[in-house]
């Protein structure tokens, strides 16, 4: 049976899994903005206790393999809590999600920090709470400056995305080696996903340079971080 | 069973075959992942137009798949061609190309900081262009590379999990077997993870040392956000 | 004059970058022991024709003979030649991975092949000669300008050339540092170096130079000895040029 053919009997599958593997790395990003914006705050911003505590998670996520965190979530804690039930896919999404966000705080705190202090100093200048300040002055300008760094965390997430094989979440990986296992055709089925994820991949970065030079400001130099 | 007892007599026990593996793949993967980076960056950089377009093609395909697939590919697909490796040489394998591929890209832009006029110099007192990139060009480049590589270093530790991914019974396969045959799974996880902290500590504190102790004045390092 | 004498012989080189011609046709010649100094406004292609010597930058047209041999079209041998051509640059170009002393001696073990112990002499006696075996362990972010231009020509030294080129060697300096720099460029024509030198120092091309080559547009528009280009009122280009310098060129 030739390759395209496979391809075609089991696009719906590869199409489900795409979505998988999407959602996977979409949910992941998002979860890791909501957090690892406020951990970044903290971390600038914050009292003593509160650095301590989110240094502390930050060190833990980043230093476990996303694999053991994986296995930790997947078979320890989510049963361990009574949610035994929930999907695997819910489970590989916020595991991916609670490891971006301890690698995305990393980001959103150099370019705080990279604000210089004059830009506080005027902003409370001119009467603003130092949450105003924050929140209209720092961080507008903080956000454009982490952008280009926080644009990889997304072909990091695709790829660490396929480590949810290992837990059964039924994303491209998954569904890849269920369709070799199934027609015996190896190497040119890998291949094609190799393919798609290198699509995904540097079609995904496309969209979001071009979201980085549609924000731009004149002058305003990105990537200073 | 005692929490302590399973802990020292049962996990720690099994970790630490687990761990020997880890190690060996760690250290089979590193030099060569090293001179495959220094390889890919100095063809891309200096290379002729085919190989320059040919490591950058290499760079792109490696960092657009995923580890876990290469690996896959490596230990199933390659078979089905007539090459059969051990599941431990297909690991090494995937991680030297891994690593090697996302090394290139910290030495190339290092290369890329080494100002002009170190090269003109060194042409100018008789240096092919061969002897000058080795001599005067790679040993700044590398120092500046050092923060990138180090977390290169720390990603295969950690990814070096995957192997287990391919049945071999590294630190985190040890921890899974022993996790299923007792029922019991958060303690062991957390146990197989501090490891690894461990092991990164231990990498971030070295590196930290190696980057003191050839460290010159006045050759910064580039601004790489460590880890 | 015997023809053996000639060092280096330069014919007619021509160099464009772009659709700017940049040398349009430069030829002279230089004797053993002979300080040549070339002035004139900037851009007017005076560091490319050093560059054109030593072949770092390749001439359209003309040819550079050194010693009786052709260093244009020489192939992989322009690394022979370019250790008998030394050169020494505006902005030093020092190694910054290595201490001053490991700068003069990298090409003598990789380049010229020299054993450790050979090599080490050698840069420690150059050092010397250029006034810094003290400062042979630090490395170049820790030396004034002053002090790293006198390595970057104890660099230069330590080859043995035939002629050494010196590329605006004292711009990137202030007063004080220039005269320490000149002052062991003066030695060294006293010693009898054979010297090719792009400056603005009027005084140092008075005193040191054999013949002052001035370029403008591309071309060597006046030459002679520093006497000469003094007292002759034909050199009226050059001393309209000069005129600029007036401080510098008075004794």
């Amino acid at each position: 049976m030739d390759v395209l053919s496979i391809l075609i009997d089991w696009s719906p599958y590869i199409i489900a899994g795409i979505a998988a593997t999407l959602g996977l790395v979409l949910i992941a990003l998002g979860i890791g903005v909501l957090l690892g914006l406020p951990m970044a705050l903290g971390q600038v911003y914050g009292s003593r206790p509160v650095r301590w505590v989110i240094g502390i998670y930050v060190w833990f996520f980043r230093g476990l393999p996303i694999l053991v965190l994986l296995f930790l979530f997947w078979f320890g804690i989510f049963p361990g809590l009574g949610l035994g039930d929930v999907p695997a896919f819910v489970v590989g999404a916020v595991v991916l999600g609670l490891r971006g966000a301890a690698y995305q705080s990393q980001i959103f705190r150099g370019a705080i920090q990279s604000i210089s202090e004059g830009q506080m100093i005027a902003a409370r200048s001119l009467g603003m709470s130092r949450s105003t300040a924050i929140r209209s002055v720092i961080l507008p300008q903080a956000m454009r400056i982490a952008l280009p760094g926080w644009s990889n965390e997304y072909p990091n997430m695709l790829t660490d995305s396929a480590v949810c094989y290992a837990i059964g979440v039924a994303e491209l990986l998954t569904v890849t080696s269920r369709i070799v296992s199934q027609t015996y055709v190896t190497m040119p089925i890998f291949l094609a996903a190799a393919v798609i994820f290198i699509i995904l991949n540097y079609g995904g970065l496309k969209l979001l340079h071009g979201l980085e030079r549609r924000i731009e400001i004149p002058g305003f130099g990105s990537g200073a971080v | 069973m005692d929490q302590a007892v399973f802990i020292f007599d049962i996990l720690l026990p099994a970790l630490m075959q687990g761990l020997v593996i880890t190690l060996q793949l760690i250290v089979f993967s590193a030099p060569f992942g090293l001179a495959l980076g220094i390889g890919v960056a100095t063809g891309r950089q200096y290379g002729g137009p085919i190989l320059s377009r040919a490591c950058k093609t290499f760079v792109l395909l490696i960092k657009g798949t995923p580890l876990l697939l290469l690996l896959f590919i490596l230990y199933f697909g390659l078979p089905s061609i007539g090459i059969t490796l051990s599941a431990f040489t297909a690991s090494v394998i995937g991680f030297i190309l891994c690593n090697g591929a996302y090394n290139s890209e910290y030495i190339r832009g290092a290369l890329i900081s080494v100002k002009d006029g170190q090269m003109i110099a060194a042409q100018a007192l008789g240096m092919t262009r061969a002897q000058a990139i080795r001599n005067v060009i790679m040993p700044q480049a590398l120092r500046r590379a050092i923060p990138g590589l180090s977390n290169e270093f720390i990603y295969l530790i950690k990814y070096s999990s995957l192997a287990y991914m391919i049945t071999v019974v590294e630190l985190s396969g040890a921890g899974k077997n022993v996790a299923t045959k007792y029922f019991i799974y958060t303690e062991t996880f957390m146990v197989v993870g501090i490891v690894y902290l461990v092991l990164v500590t231990i990498t971030t504190v070295a590196v930290n040392i190696l980057e003191k102790r050839v460290a010159v004045p006045g050759m910064s390092r580039t601004s790489a956000a460590q880890l | 004059m015997d023809r053996n004498d000639i060092v280096l012989r330069v014919e007619d080189i021509h160099k464009s970058f772009g659709d700017k011609e940049v040398l349009r046709g430069i030829s002279f010649e230089v004797r053993r022991g002979e300080t040549k100094v070339f002035i004139g406004p900037s851009g007017t292609g005076k560091s490319t024709l050093l560059r054109c010597i030593n072949q770092l930058t390749i001439p359209d047209r003309g040819s550079v003979w050194l010693d009786g041999e052709e260093v244009t079209n020489s192939g992989a041998r322009i690394n022979y030649f370019r250790q008998k051509i030394g050169m020494v640059f505006q902005n030093y170009y020092l190694f910054d991975h290595l201490t001053a002393f490991k700068n003069v001696e990298l090409a003598l073990l990789r380049v010229r092949g020299m054993s450790k112990a050979e090599a080490c002499e050698k840069a420690l006696t150059e050092l010397r000669q250029v006034g810094l075996e003290d400062w042979a362990d630090h490395y170049p972010a820790e030396l004034s300008g002053g002090q790293a231009q006198r390595v970057s020509i104890a660099r230069a030294l330590a080859m043995d050339p035939d002629v050494i080129l010196f590329d605006e060697p004292t711009s990137a300096l202030d007063p004080e540092l220039t005269r320490e720099v000149l002052e062991v460029m003066k030695r060294l024509a006293q010693q009898g170096m054979t010297m090719l030198v792009v400056t603005h120092e009027m005084g140092f091309a008075r005193s040191v130079a054999t013949e002052i080559l001035f370029m403008e547009n591309g071309v060597v528009a006046e030459q002679g000895t520093p006497d000469r280009l003094m007292h002759d009122p034909r050199f009226t280009r050059m001393k309209n040029f000069i005129g600029q310098f007036d401080s510098y060129w008075g004794d």
